[in-house]
Parts: C-alpha cells; structure tokens; sequence
C-alpha cells in the first residue's frame, strides 16, 4: 500500500487505517460524527497527500488544457481555481479535478488519487509531443486540507507576518497562491502553541512552481484551506496545527461532509460508464467555449436527451440509511441505483445521490430504495442537503 | 448494565442473557464505530439460531446481528432505535437490541462464556 508522509504519526496516534484505492490512509480518529461536527462547527484538518499534483506550463498549456478540459479556463483569472471534467471523445468522464491559474502559462491541476495513473496516462496522451507544453506529476509532495468555520482564525495564528497574513487570509472562495518557503522561517517541531512564531510559510513566490500552494478550497462545504507542496514543509505544517489542537480527521467524515453537500465522489458518482450531462453536470460543460473533447457528443446528448440523470433523495427519520448500490424503486420496478448513501451527521437522516433512468421514472412519480428487501420510501431534493452557515 | 460474566456470547459478537435479551459485545461496538440507526424485530417474529434478526449501522455501513439461540421474538428496544448512540456506550446495558422466548435453553450452553470470548477475541481479532 502507499503511504503519505503523515502515516506514521496516523498509526501512531491510534487513527483506524483503510486501504483507499492504493493507499492506506485513516479513516477515523476520534470517530466519524466527532470529526464530521468539528469540521461543520468548528475546525478539522485532513490528510490528503493522496490527491495527484499537476502542474501543466509552457506557451501551449492554455490551448492543450481548453481542449482536454470541459469548462472554460479562458475565465480564470491569474490566482482563481475552477472545478471542472476531464471527458472521454463520448462525453463518459475520465476525472473531475480542479485546475487553478498560478501565472502566465503555469496551472495547477488536483486530481483524485483513484484516478493518478488513469489520468497521467490520458493526459499524456492527448499531449502526445506538442512543443511549448511540460507535465509534471509531484509524486512526492503532500497535501492538506484545513476546514471548518474557524479555518481562518487559525490561520491567524499560524501566519504572524503581516504581510503574508493579508496575502493568505484575503484569498476568497477558489482562489490559490504560491509561496516560496524561507527554512530561517522554519519553526522547531517541539513549538508549543505559544511559541509558534515566526510564520512558517515564507514569502509569496514569483517563481514557476512554489514551494506550497495555498487555495481557499475544500470538499466539504465549509471555509477553508488547502495547501498543497513538498513533504517536508507540509510536516512542519501539519506539526504547527496539531500544536494549535486542530482536530485531525478522517476519511469518514470527509464522505458524510461531501456528501451533505451534494459533492461527487469519483468511483461512485462518477465513471467511466456515465457522460458528464447524465451526471448532472451541466454547469461546467461550457459547449459554446470551442472545441474540447467530448465536445461533439455531450451537444448530440444536449439535444437528443439524456438516458440517465442524477437526483438527490433524502430519508424520513428512523426510515434507514441508502447505500453504494441499493436499488432505486418506483411501482414496484427499479428505475435506478444509489451510487452514494450515508446517513447524514447533520440532518440526523439517511441521505443520497444516484442515477435513474428517464424512461423508467418522471419527476413527480413516488421513489423507494430498496433497504434490506424494504422498499423505504424517499423524498427527492436537489442538493446541497446542508446548508452551512459560513462560507467566503 | 449486565455483568458481561453472567451472559453468553456467539461468534458472531452477540450477547444473550439468561432471560433472552440480546445485544451486541462490547467489541463489537468498538468495531462497529458510532452506530447512527438500528432495526429491531418486531414482537412475534420466529428467530433461528444463526439468521439475521436486527440490523446496527454505522456511519459508513450496515452490519447484519444474528440471534444466537431459536426463539420467538418477544421485544425490541424502542429506545435503542429513538437512540442508536446507546449501543456505543452501555452495549450489555440499556444499548440491547431485542428480547426473545427462548426455545430450547440447551443452546444457551452452546454458546461461549465471557472468558471464552475473551480467549476466541485473541484468536479472531475481527
């Protein structure tokens, strides 16, 4: 299995370890609903050093990266970041991902860590030896993710320096900023919180790739921030924040806080077997944009229809909780499939996502998931299912 | 909350008491992690030694429990289903799942003691 550089400090620390795709990595410390509650009401960090790191530069990057992704990149302004679909030529997707503009010609794109080699190899191909264009993959870097409504008040303490305070903290919702780390900043790991000063991450950086990327994004709804850079300084990092008591959390919780907010998982909501429309994802599908792969399918899609859509449900309470692959029944007939369940910490009720088929089932007709041989039935609702009270 | 030394345990981690009350282990609910939602049998339903007879879930799935010995199904615990978290923290206590009139007490005799469980726990740590 593979392992991030937090791993040993996880094991530990006692966290309950899982096998995600091909690493390992924790899927509790605490428990589930105190990590999911820390994070929505307080504060929470996660590792995931797992997620793939691409950085796409060069004077062609801008055209290959408008043709290999599905929204439109001619928007982002330099230091804004994008979600966005990377589509077989059938419109099915290959990965959704985040791609940030981090300069002239240097973007940053953060894929999921069940799709690294899939897409490296996709991407790879697709840029077969187009001059003016350089892929890089960190293979050995590691991210974080600090989330929650006090993200930023413990940014605040982290960060002393005026200065970088300012060019941290004023990041808004999706934008990101490189820092080059300065090691005379470098804090001692036996800092106590008292003690944490200077700040850790250095100055703002103008070169090509920086030493930690900042973004204020996350995938679970609330505030936040991600970092994402070298091993080495995302330890002191992550050693800087276990100090200020910021709760360490799990792959768990990071299911139910996803999901709460109607955010697909890849391998479950999305795939290879379903186009980007039937997903749900229209809105960033930018088929006026110019040509990009998929393009020409997911149009004939557009105006023939889809087979398939992608509905949320919520259950009553004390009804039972929807699972991966529980079957979606209307009339006594399966009209689709779960792809995500949980029972949602937040609203106290089981809660899921799933396709179902437009010929089997209209809008208006009563839906039942079939729990255990019972058909429960199930409100449909169109995410988010939580709406949480502070966001930037 | 019951003395665990008093009950009998299967290998599939449920408790029953002499009187017919069944719950889960407290290993069990260790591994299960925070159970959010429980299912208990209805009064009347016949219960076979080995089948599923209630379900615990937690957070990130659903676990089958089996009844240990032949009975009928005299009571669910309405509260563990108002309340699931109770499993967690008092699972030979006020955290049991269902009551049963036993069939045949012999087969209480089949199921292991709390020392045998701690023994088998050593051997079959999931």
């Amino acid at each position: 299995m593979k392992k991030t550089p937090f791993h040993p400090e996880y094991v530990r620390l006692g966290a309950r370890m899982i096998p995600f795709g091909e690493w390992e990595m924790p899927v509790q410390f605490a428990g589930i609903l105190a990590e999911h509650n820390a994070v929505r009401k307080n504060v929470g960090l996660f590792d995931i050093s797992h997620m793939g790191q691409v950085w796409v530069t060069g004077s062609a990057s801008f055209a290959f990266l408008q043709n290999l992704l599905s929204n439109d990149i001619s928007r982002l302004q330099t230091g804004k970041g994008q979600y966005t679909l990377m589509c077989r030529p059938d419109g099915c997707i290959v990965d959704d991902l985040y791609v940030f503009l981090m300069g002239t010609d240097t973007y940053l794109l953060i894929i999921n860590a069940g799709r690294r080699t899939e897409d490296m190899t996709w991407i790879l191909d697709q840029a077969g030896s187009r001059a003016g264009l350089r892929i890089e993959e960190q293979k050995t870097n590691a991210g974080l993710a600090l989330q929650g409504p006090r993200a930023a008040a413990i940014m605040d303490k982290l960060v002393r320096s005026d200065y970088l305070a300012g060019s941290v903290l004023s990041l808004k919702r999706n934008e990101a900023r490189g820092f080059s780390v300065n090691p005379l900043l470098k804090p001692s790991t036996e800092n106590r919180p008292s003690d944490i000063t200077p700040a850790y991450i250095g100055h703002e950086t103008v070169t090509t790739i920086p030493d930690i990327v900042v973004s204020r994004t996350g995938y679970t709804g609330e505030d936040g921030f991600e970092f994402f850079g070298r091993a080495e300084h995302l330890l002191a990092l992550h050693d800087n924040f276990h100090h200020l008591d910021v709760p360490l959390c799990g792959l768990g919780c990071r299911d139910t806080l996803r999901l709460e907010m109607g955010y697909r998982l890849y391998g479950q909501d999305l795939d290879e077997r379903h186009t980007a429309l039937e997903s749900g994802l229209q809105w960033v599908v930018k088929l006026d944009k110019g040509d990009f792969i998929g393009r020409d399918a997911l149009r004939r899609e557009k105006e023939s229809g889809s087979r398939r859509r992608f509905i949320g449900f919520r259950l009553a309470k004390g009804a039972g909780v929807p699972r991966h692959e529980h079957r979606l029944v209307s009339g006594g007939q399966t009209v689709g499939i779960v792809t995500s369940g949980s029972f949602s910490p937040s609203l106290g009720v089981g809660i899921g996502m799933g396709f179902v088929e437009n010929a089997l089932f209209k809008d208006n007709a009563p839906l039942s998931i079939r729990i255990h041989d019972k058909d429960v039935p199930t409100e449909i609702v169109v995410p988010p299912f939580h709406k949480p009270q502070t966001v930037v | 909350m019951r003395n665990p030394d008093t009950l009998r345990f299967a290998k599939t981690h449920e408790w029953i008491d002499s009187d017919g009350t069944v719950g889960i282990s407290q290993h069990a609910q260790e591994a299960i992690t925070d159970v959010v939602f429980v299912e208990v049998p209805k009064p009347g339903k016949a219960a076979q030694q080995g089948q599923s007879c209630a379900a615990v879930e937690s957070v990130k799935a659903a676990f089958d429990i089996y009844a240990p010995v032949n009975g009928t199904v005299s009571a669910g615990n309405a509260a563990v289903s108002q309340n699931p978290a109770l499993v967690n923290k008092d699972p030979y206590g006020d955290g049991w799942l269902f009551k049963l009139d036993i069939s045949d007490k012999a087969q209480l005799n089949q199921l292991m003691t709390h020392s045998q469980y701690q023994d088998f726990l050593k051997t079959n740590p999931h």
